[in-house]
């Protein structure tokens, strides 16, 4: 028989998509990267994101339980995400306690200052790692060579990045096809172009983001460098402007960071412009800026400017300037 | 030594800069106020509610100072004594205003009303009731969402967990009026305080007919107009199948509690009746 | 080529149980309950008494004002009484309660099946007639037929909309009707054009319809002036506002109506009603309703009539299966959920649905991550996220200035909310709130 009915307002079905089920997709899109990852610099990314997850799940649990003594939300995968992303923008032979701290910042300072998951103005990530590279710049900025699945590291290997060797004018860079494949240095995460655009594609096939952030970006930073160089050199380049495309942060700052949902744009307009907004300032930079790698600084100061473009750039209403017929 | 005395004088230089530019400026954009106004503010409790109808304590103020007579405004959170210092700076008087407090005009807790479906929507006494009547049988009973804990801000209203109806903390209410607003079915009234606190209301605002009123809550007032005839000052009006008592009229002999079939009528604040201790034991509300 | 609507949408599960089930009769009840209110606007006013005998379809209650409409008994007995009866938002509505006595038609009727094809009305006779039969929209909406069909001064319609569209999961009363009534229901299409003065009508199918859809092809043919178009199936293609852009690429601004673009827009089952109406004096006193649900033991499509309870109609489809929490009256998406299954089948009432217990229950509501996911699903182009966080703090000049008063329920946003906000709820509110002032 029955007991009591439930009464609710319409609609009375849902997808059944989730906040995990988001994150989870991140996740897996992001596997392939850390396999590459793992290849080139072996245990040291390992540990590097080990305690990475695993401190900023620590941090979010001990805010939540003892700071706002509210609901214990370590388990709707952000914190475990933002643990990963950090890790991934972090070079794999840093210390431990230097990683700590970046997961304290980013945790604390970056998300659960703000109101936790939601509210946060910029990208948690993004926010730990800016503060080690202005914390700690020599440590962040010296990477391992890549190898083999290494285990160590000597302290003699530590090479530059096809960015900073761009900037300075020196040294052989990598060639395209090592480029692609992630066999250069940098941070863990974003050496390999291919394993980022497979989580890419994997996002796009899962509607876990739309193409308009990482296509404006790339785009934009694109067709930025070709202009500057062509005019600089006199003639059409294209291999340089491939060449920022594919070094450094771009790709994963693109596809990952900047088009985290709580610090991007709502509307499909406010995205592109967003997107644009980023790859303007990296681009700048990166050619006239004293940082060789200028990605995190453009997501997070585009990160400030989306509530402004979320007011400015809503999406078209209905019945809204359309012409009709 | 050079450097530290540039940057002292380049510094200074700035902060002298600054301090003249904002001198003029607040010069030139000086509004004159008049000074009873901030006066008027210090003494007002700052509550900021709304409840005098007016956007904050200094539109209220403001309003003050412009009206010839005070009659017409009153602060209900500061009550008499603030306005009759109100009057006291503007050289007005003010008519005496009779205290006032916010009752809740339901009494159908989990006992006496069941609950017949339930409600898994926001958890909002206004989406509810736009809804539906409610997860019980009567469709003019309180939600228990809490809207009205929402509305106060003077945190005298809260919903005790047992009940799952609001009660009104008469220590604290300043009959602001915001809940009254608030409640989507009408059932919070704001009444005289009455002589020691002492209020008799009746704690029901069922307009069904008798029968069908019954079966949806035991505490239902059925218009069985037993209390209007007892009263013997004529304070009770019967009207849509809902008795209601005037406060005006009112003077608190309680004879129509007694008669109340439904124990539909709350008393408050009153001593235990020593002959008839049954009735305050079946009358789970007359016990504060 | 298949059409669609160009902003927002949603695709959930279609469910679709009761599709190609024939029509069934379903029993009279032994009571049936019918509310004066089966329509938006002023209730209709009671012409009979208490202890009256009737016959189906008698008058029972007059249309009480210009947007309102007439009401007949379905159901041949004597009235019980006339009485407040909680309906089915729990609050007391007047309703006519008949006790069920045999099955008299009035003699007025014609209730034989040949198709009577020539209409001689004039488009004020046949407005006259819908008028007196009591016909609503019978999508969900009830706006009283021949106040829709009458376009405010200084308006033109140019083209007539019917929509075949069912865009709500499970329900296929339309489907049914369709499929059995085809010749019917596009007399009743020529009747409309007739009424509101047009010479071009378009019916949307959706495309999981495709029996129906090479059906009324081969019917339009004999119709000059109908065509019919494939819908792609995607929710809400069976919203007014939006059928219109799928079909004619207009869309109608905020706060007006239809006819403003040129569309007059009618549910195939009122095409249907204005047949009966039309041609065989019939009032609406019965609808196609599905009954259907995952646990349910027969889904069907019935005819019943007016006043059904609920409950009658969920026995005949075999019963309340165990570990049912919902009963909704309308389609997964918009319908109502029900308090009990004393509720009686309306003039609107497209499907009775039951939802078993851990579907029926909403999730746990987390933080807004932003992800915009009911930005791009919104049919209108709003901002669901910010109009619910707007009535949070009662922000009613900011949600007005956002359109919130542009919603139309459809509910996608809070569907597809991965977070379970309540987003529609809220907007819900609002909208109420913002009319209001």
């Amino acid at each position: 028989m029955l007991k009591q009915l439930i009464v609710s307002p319409s609609p009375h079905i849902h997808s059944g998509d989730s906040i995990e089920k988001k994150m989870y997709g991140v996740f897996v899109a992001l596997i392939p990267a850390f396999l590459v990852s793992l290849l080139y610099f072996g245990l040291g990314a390992l540990i590097v994101t080990a305690v990475s997850i695993a401190s900023c799940v620590l941090f979010e649990f001990l805010i939540q339980k003892f700071l706002i003594k509210g609901k214990i939300t370590i388990f709707d995968g952000s914190a475990i995400l933002t643990g990963l992303l950090l890790a991934f923008n972090l070079p794999s032979n840093l210390p431990v306690w230097i990683v700590v701290i970046g997961a304290s910042v980013a945790i604390g300072i970056g998300k659960m200052s703000f109101g936790g998951l939601g509210n946060n103005i910029f990208n948690p990530a993004l926010v730990g790692r800016v503060f080690l590279l202005i914390s700690f710049p020599a440590q962040m900025t010296t990477w391992p060579e890549p190898g083999f699945f290494p285990v160590t590291y000597a302290d003699a290997t530590t090479g530059a990045t096809t960015l900073a060797m761009m900037k300075a004018h020196f040294g052989v860079l990598p060639s395209f096809v090592s480029m692609t494949l992630g066999k250069m240095g940098g941070s863990l995460g974003e050496v390999s172009a291919i394993a980022l655009i497979l989580g890419f594609v994997y996002m796009l096939w899962k509607k876990i983001i739309t193409w308009h952030i990482p296509v404006s970006i790339v785009g934009t930073v694109f067709i930025f460098f070709t202009i500057v160089i062509s005019a600089h050199t006199g003639e059409f380049a294209v291999k340089f402007p491939l060449y920022q495309v594919f070094s450094g942060g771009l790709l994963l700052g693109a596809i990952f960071m900047a088009t985290d949902y709580v610090t991007s744009p709502m509307s499909k307009k406010g995205m592109l412009i967003y997107g644009f907004g980023i790859g303007i300032l990296t681009s700048v930079i990166r050619r006239y800026g004293s940082y060789p790698e200028g990605v995190s600084f453009a997501v997070l100061i585009m990160n400030a400017l989306t509530p402004l473009i979320n007011t400015y750039f809503k999406p078209k209403r209905f019945g809204e300037v359309v012409k009709n017929g | 030594m050079n450097l530290i005395l540039l940057a002292v004088i380049f510094l200074g230089a700035i902060g002298a800069i600054g301090a003249t530019v904002l001198y003029f400026v607040s010069q030139a954009f000086h509004v004159e106020e008049d000074p009873r106004i901030g006066r008027i503010q210090d003494i007002l409790p700052a509550a900021n509610c709304g409840g005098c109808g007016y956007p904050g304590c200094a539109g209220f103020a403001g309003a003050c100072v412009k009206a010839e007579v005070l009659d017409e405004l009153f602060c209900p959170v500061g009550g008499s004594e603030t306005m009759n210092k109100v009057a006291g700076i503007l050289g007005k008087t003010v008519r005496e205003k009779i205290p006032m407090i916010a009752v809740v005009r339901c009494n159908g807790n989990c006992e006496n009303r069941l609950r017949t479906n339930y409600y898994d929507g926001t958890s909002n006494c206004a989406i509810s009731s736009s809804l539906y009547g409610g997860d019980t049988g009567c469709s003019y009973g309180c939600l228990g969402h809490g809207d009205c804990v929402d509305a106060c801000s003077f945190d005298a209203i809260h919903i005790n967990p047992e009940t799952l109806l609001p009660e009104v903390d008469e220590g604290k209410c300043t009959s602001c009026g915001a809940c009254v607003k608030a409640c989507p079915k009408q059932l919070i009234q704001l009444r005289k305080k009455g002589i020691k606190s002492r209020r008799i209301y009746v704690g029901c605002m069922n307009k069904d007919k008798g029968v069908i009123a019954r079966k949806s809550c035991n505490v239902a007032c059925i218009a069985c107009s037993k209390c209007q005839k007892v009263c013997p000052f004529e304070a009770i009006t019967i009207e849509d199948n809902l008795a209601s008592i005037n406060d005006d009229r009112c003077r608190l002999c309680r004879k129509c509690v007694d008669e109340c079939p439904t124990s539909a009528i709350v008393e408050l604040n009153f001593p235990l009746k020593k002959e008839k201790p049954l009735i305050v034991e079946e009358d789970p509300i007359s016990i504060i | 080529m298949l059409k669609t609507f160009r902003i927002g949408g949603i695709h959930p599960p279609e469910n679709k149980l009761s599709g190609h089930k024939a029509i069934e009769n379903i029993p009279l009840p032994a009571q049936a309950i019918v509310f004066l209110s089966q329509h938006i606007g002023v209730p209709a006013v009671p012409v009979v008494e208490k202890g009256d005998q009737v016959r189906v379809g008698t008058l029972l209650a007059k249309s009480g004002g210009f947007v309102s409409s007439n009401i007949h008994s379905p159901v041949s007995g004597k009235i019980f009484k006339i009485d407040s009866v909680a309906d089915s938002s729990g609050y007391k509505r007047p309703a006519v309660l008949i006790n069920v006595e045999g099955d008299v038609w009035e003699d007025t009727i014609d209730r034989t099946d040949t198709l009577k094809k020539e209409c001689h009305f004039s488009s004020k006779e046949i407005l006259e007639k819908i008028a007196v039969a009591g016909i609503v929209g019978m999508g969900g909406a009830t706006f009283p037929t021949q106040v829709k069909l009458l376009p405010p001064p200084g308006t033109k319609a140019e083209v007539l909309i019917i929509n075949g569209v069912e865009c709500e999961p499970y329900l296929t009363s339309d489907h049914a009707l369709m499929l059995e009534k085809g010749e019917e229901i596009m007399v009743g299409i020529s009747i409309l054009m007739k009424a509101v003065l047009v010479d071009r009508a378009i019916i949307g199918i959706e495309n999981n319809k495709k029996d129906a859809l090479e059906l009324f092809e081969k019917l339009s043919r004999n119709y000059p002036g109908i065509t019919v178009q494939s819908l792609k199936v995607q929710y809400p293609q069976g919203g007014e506002k939006q059928l219109i852009d799928a079909l004619i690429r207009r869309q109608v601004p905020g706060g007006k109506l239809p006819v403003a673009v040129g569309a007059i827009v009618q549910n195939v089952a009122t095409a249907y009603a204005v047949y009966e109406a039309v041609q065989k004096n019939k009032p609406l006193i019965e609808r196609v309703v599905t009954i259907t649900g995952k646990k349910l033991g027969k889904p069907c499509n019935v005819r019943a009539r007016i006043g059904t309870p609920v409950g009658e109609l969920i026995d005949y489809a075999g019963g309340m299966p165990d570990g049912t929490a919902k009963i909704i009256l309308g389609g997964p998406m918009m319908g109502k959920a029900l308090t009990g299954t004393e509720i009686p089948v309306g003039k609107g009432s497209s499907g009775v649905l039951l939802i078993p217990s851990p579907e029926a229950q909403r999730k746990e509501m987390r933080n807004c991550i932003r992800c915009a996911k009911c930005v791009s699903a919104c049919p209108m182009g709003l901002i669901p996220s910010y109009l619910m966080s707007l009535m949070e703090f009662n922000e009613l000049k900011l949600a007005a200035k956002n359109a919130i008063t542009d919603c139309i329920e459809c509910g996608s946003c809070s569907y597809i909310c991965p977070a379970n906000r309540p987003l529609l709820d809220y907007i819900r509110l609002g909208k109420g709130k913002v009319i209001k002032k």
